[in-house]
This record gives C-alpha cells, structure tokens and sequence, in this order.
C-alpha cells in the first residue's frame, strides 16, 4: 500500500496502461513537454516519446480524430483542459463517438479515453468553473465516469482506457491534490457501472458526484452530531448509473437526497431525482432532495461563488428537509 | 508617444504590483501577466477611434489600460470588489466595458476572434464606420474559429483588424510544437487579405501597423492581420511552474523590453527627467488604485433574474 495523490494515481495508471498495451497514446494541450497543467501526464514523454504528443489549441478536431483513431487500431487518450471547453468537443462527441457502433451496426468500436476536470470554488471565473456532467451523460453510446479517490482514479482509468467504447473521464480540480491509499500491487481494473458506499448509514441516501461526495460526507458528518445517520454513495459512473446500489439504499433508508455540482435544471440530479422515483418511489417516505449549482454563470468574487456552488451546509439541510 | 508610454508603464507597474499580491497570498485564480508585451495592447488601443470596438484575450490587462479603462475599477475587478467593471462577476480575464468599446477579455481561447468579426458584421449592416479590432494570441491561431473569421470577414469585407499577439508560447507549448508555419502573417494570402509582421515590442510600429489597417477596414476595403512578434517573459500565469522558456530567451527578450525601448527614445527628445517623472506619476497612479480598490466591499449575491428556469417566479434555490 502507498498513499499518493489523486494526480499520481492518474499518472501511474497511463503509466501501466501504456507499457501494458502499445496501442494506447496520449495526447492534448500541454500535456507531453510540461506535463499537462495539472501534472497528471508529467514524465510519460521522457517514458514514451511520440506516444506521449502536445497539441494545438484544438479541441474539436482533437476529439473527432480521438474517435478515427480509437476506429482503426489505437487507444487514444485525450485530454481536454477543462470541462468548460466540451462544448467544443461535443460534435465529435454527440454526432460521431456516439453513433458509429451502432448506426454501422457493430462493425467498429471506439476505445477511446477523453479527459477533463471541471468544478469550482477556486475563482477560475465563468469559463473555467463549470461542471458539465449532464451535457456528456446525456449522450447514448457514450460512458461517464467520476471518481473521488486515488485508487478509484487509478482503476476506473484503467477500465476506461480498456474499455471498447467511448468514456468521458471527470475529475476536478480540488481533488488532484488529494490523498489516499493505492495498492500498487493491485492493477486490476475497475468494472464501471459500479458505485460504492462511501459511508454507511440508516436514515437518509446521499448520492453524490465527484467533489459533491466529499461535501456529502462532511455533511453527513455534521448530520450524525444531530443524531441522524446519513449513508453517502459515491455513484462512480454517471452512465451507466448502478441502479441496484441505489435502489437498495433507498428500500433501507427511504429518503433521499441527490447532489451534483452542475446546475440544476435539466441537470444530472434532475435525472437522479427522476431515476428514484421511476425505480424506487414506493420505498420513499418523502420526496427527493436535490443540491446543484444555481442556475446562472458562475461568478468570479468569492462572496459570489460560494453562493452559485453547492456545498455541505447545502446538502446537510436538504437532508433535513428530507426527513422533517 | 509619451501617452502610450505611459500606459505602458501603468500596465507594467499593475503586473508587478499584481505579482507581489499573488506571492502574498492575496489574489484568487490565475492570473495571466503580459509583462513585456504591453506595447501590442497600448499601441494597438491608441489607434482607434473612440467608438470602436476591441476584444481580448485571458492576457488582457494593456488592452484594459490602453483603452482608457480607470485603473481603480480594474484592480477591483480582479480582486472581485464590488466598485470593479463586472461588479466582481467576471474576474481579470473577463473584464468588459461595453461603454468604451473594450468587449472583453475572453478565456476561451480563440473565442476573441469571431467576437469582432460578428460586431463588423452589425457595425458594417449598420452601415456605421466603425470597426473592430480582435487581439488574440499565437495558440488562439491555430483554432478552428480563426479560420472560419478570417474567412468570413475577407469573403463579406467586413471592417475587422486581426492582431495576432505572438508571444512566442501557447500555454507552455513553444510555436514550433504548434504550427509548421514559423511566421503566421503568410496566412493572410490564403484568405486574401493583406498580412505583416511587425516588431511587437515596438509601440509605435504597432500603433503605425494598427492604424492603417483600421482605416483601411474604415473604408470598406475589408480585413488584414498583424502578426506582432514579442514576448512573454513572466511565464504563463501566476500557477506557472515554469521550466520551459529558456533562459537565454527570456534575457534576450528583456533586453528588447518595450519599456525600455520606448524610454530612450522619448528621452532622447523630451529629456530623460520629464520621462522620468511620467513613470513615477504612472506607478504612483496604480499604487493609488490599489489602495482604493483593496478598500473597496466585497459584492452581495443576488440570483441572475434572466437565467431563473420558472417563469414568473422567483428564483430556484441551490
Ligand atoms: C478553448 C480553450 N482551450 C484551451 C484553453 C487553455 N488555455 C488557456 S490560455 C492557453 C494558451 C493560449 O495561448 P495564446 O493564444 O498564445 O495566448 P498567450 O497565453 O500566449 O497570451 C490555453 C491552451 C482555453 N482557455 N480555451
Ligand atoms: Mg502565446
């Protein structure tokens, strides 16, 4: 066991994915001389040359030739800067990645790997803030992931990277800093679709995405010194979505609150919110609690911001709420 | 001339004084200095007419100042104070004044470019002689939307200048690694405009280049591009780790500092103590700025009625 930051597990699975396996290439801005600006791809040039390439500023093209590439014979993995530039990649993402496996009726996959961190609460400003969650999850033919922990970011990789078809990998700018326990000796990767509990507990589910997890178990935290037991699934993947974890939470619990740092309408705790009533309502004895960003532009100041993001003291009302 | 030296050295004063907050601890998000490259903006803002339009890059901050905004309520816009151009909504890189014509930093890069070739587009259906002038940088060049403008705006003569500020780095990405092509103004043939490249720590040629472009496009004779070759010699941003831009490089571009350029040869005509006492007015005026600006509140939230998703009600919680 080692304890490493978010980052390093990042660059440590790339790492074993790229000696594993040739076919798999990195390549985005900054990310092969400086080591990406986050530093999560910092030495793999020095490890793996051209298979390691920066890019021009260009995230469209960059996405459709991530989809070409992934069609004949590579596993590209793409970084895209921030989830704020997405949109950007969307056509690639909604009228390419997303059909071809389907419309040219199985004959091709796309093993293909695209990057990104979005979130705020740093003063980055309106196009460096965003989470855009839902504007991917909402794509059919795509995969999303978002993992919290080193060893999730480790092993979800691998299985994106290993995976025939398109995943979007989220993480977030707060956690690449964050620390945890890897165990190096374990390359398995994950299986994704899977949540996990990251707090056990009886009265209410919080089902929280990315940072919003470590904001829930704060939350959950300040809620158990009131008496009441909140359990916190980190969901993992935000499609496909583990049904089963959450409908057996709920059966236990029977309240729910869902929490996501995008905005809220036609958000993805609008779809969460959604999913609980189509699956588990009869379990519910009160009505879904969602947390999501406001529905505005994410201010600059700070006195600004930290009204527009969603946080613990947010989540451990809703949860009041929830069971009042 | 002594004008645009002026808003040089309050330009450079604000990035040094802006560096020492950041090594304080006090600022908030990156910040993207333009030390050494503050002729591009001054020279370039200089040469328009009081009702043209310009927009910016995530590097803004001379295009800020040479366009006349005060100093005060740019500080205070990037320290998110309540007195700043945005009320502290948007933060140094997307400070705008639509009162001046000054229509934004912009942080997505490229965005800059179509944003003046749409405001040709309305100034040049207006029928109004007013044009608009895009700064972008070398890596915002190689973007898909720079083609697609400078192609539109040579196809329908639209009255926009394109100024390529090339720093010679996108990010930390040398040009080299970023284009094939060493001098970016040979693309101007390709859309059938004019195209040059200029010695960008030169204001004067800058304003010169800036200038005739802008009445040429005031004429309805259509678009150019000036490529202004200078230099970044702080790095990218406040979070830059640096390691990247060579030594040697960086000292000789700060032999070629804009500054100094621009002091020796006013000193040679008006006298080394009236330029003297210029500067120390300039600083002195920034250093007021900050005092002010770092006095002022913090902005109270209010929801962003618009973007509420309920009509005719008020405004959804979190
Ligand atoms: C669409 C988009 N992609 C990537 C980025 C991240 N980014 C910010 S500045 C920058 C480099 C820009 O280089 P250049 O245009 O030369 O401007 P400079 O920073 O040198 O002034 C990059 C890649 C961004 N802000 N927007
Ligand atoms: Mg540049």
């Amino acid at each position: 066991m080692a304890t490493i930051r978010y980052a390093e597990a990042l660059n440590l699975a790339l790492r074993e994915e790229m000696a594993r396996d040739d076919t798999v290439f990195v390549f985005g801005e900054d990310v092969a001389t400086y080591g990406g600006v986050f530093k999560v791809t910092q030495g793999l040039r020095d490890a793996y040359g051209d298979r390691v390439r920066d890019t021009p500023i260009s995230e469209q093209t960059l996405t459709a030739m991530a989809v070409t590439a992934a069609m004949t014979g590579t596993r590209p993995v793409l970084e895209i800067m921030y989830a704020d530039f997405l949109p950007l990649s969307l056509d690639a993402l909604v009228n390419q990645a997303s059909i071809y496996h389907y419309i040219w009726n199985e004959q091709v996959t796309m093993p293909f790997v695209l990057r990104t961190q979005g979130g705020g609460g740093v003063g980055t400003g309106a196009q460096h803030a965003k989470s855009l969650d839902a504007m991917v999850a909402h794509i059919p033919g795509l995969k999303v992931v978002a993992p919290v922990t080193p060893a999730d970011a480790r092993a979800l990789l691998k299985a994106a990277i290993r995976d025939p078809h398109p995943v979007i990998f989220l993480e977030h700018k707060l956690l690449y800093n964050l620390r945890g326990e890897v165990d190096e000796a374990d390359e398995a990767p994950a299986e994704i679709g899977r949540a996990r509990v990251a707090r056990a507990g009886r009265d209410v589910t919080i089902l929280a995405t990315s940072r919003m997890v470590l904001e829930a178990q704060k939350a959950a935290e300040e809620l158990a010194g009131e008496g009441v037991s909140a359990e916190v699934i980190d969901l993992r993947s935000l499609r496909p979505l583990d049904l089963d974890a959450i409908t057996a939470s709920v059966a236990r619990t029977n309240h729910a609150v869902v929490v996501n740092e995008g905005w809220r309408f036609c958000g993805y705790t609008a779809e969460l919110a959604a999913t609980i009533m189509d699956h588990a309502f009869d379990d519910l004895d009160a009505p879904v609690e969602r947390v999501a960003a406001r529905d505005m532009p994410i201010p600059y100041a700070e006195t600004l911001e930290r009204e527009v993001i969603p946080d613990s003291a947010d989540i451990a009302a809703a949860a009041r709420r929830a069971l009042a | 001339m002594l004008e645009m030296h002026r808003r040089m050295v309050l330009t450079r004063h604000l990035e040094e004084r802006l560096g020492e907050m950041h090594k304080a601890g006090r600022t908030r998000g990156p910040i993207h200095r333009c030390d050494g490259q503050e002729a591009v903006g001054v020279g370039a803002t200089a040469a328009m007419a009081h009702d043209d339009f310009v927009t910016t890059t995530h590097r803004g901050h001379a295009v800020y100042l040479g366009r006349g905004l005060d100093p005060r309520r740019v500080v205070a816009e990037i320290f998110g104070r309540e007195t700043g151009y945005c009320g502290g909504r948007g933060g140094h890189m997307l400070v705008g004044d639509a009162q001046t014509g000054m229509m934004g930093g912009n942080a997505i890069v490229g965005a800059s470019i179509p944003a003046a070739t749409g405001m040709a587009l309305s100034m040049q259906l207006r029928g109004e002689a007013r044009v608009a002038l895009a700064v972008f940088g070398d890596g915002a060049a190689q973007t898909g939307i720079c083609h697609e403008s400078m192609n539109i705006a040579a196809l329908w003569r639209l009255p926009v200048v394109f100024l390529l500020e090339h720093n010679a780095y996108g990010l930390t990405v040398h040009h080299s690694a970023q284009s094939s092509v060493p001098d970016l103004s040979v693309r101007a043939a390709g859309y059938g405009m004019p195209g040059e490249t200029i010695d960008g720590n030169d204001v004067v040629a800058v304003y010169g280049a800036v200038a005739a472009a802008l009445q040429r496009a005031r004429r309805g004779e259509g678009p150019s591009l000036i490529e202004a070759r200078t230099y970044r010699v702080e790095g990218f941003s406040t979070s830059d780790m640096g390691g990247y831009q060579p030594d040697a490089e960086i000292a000789e571009w700060r032999a070629r500092d804009p500054i100094l350029l621009a002091r020796a040869a006013l000193a040679d005509r008006l006298g080394a103590a009236h330029v003297e006492r210029c500067e120390t007015e300039a600083r002195a005026e920034i250093d007021a700025a900050f005092d002010a600006a770092l006095a002022d509140p913090m902005p109270a939230f209010a929801p962003h009625t618009p973007s509420a998703p309920h009509a005719g009600r008020a405004y959804g919680v979190r």
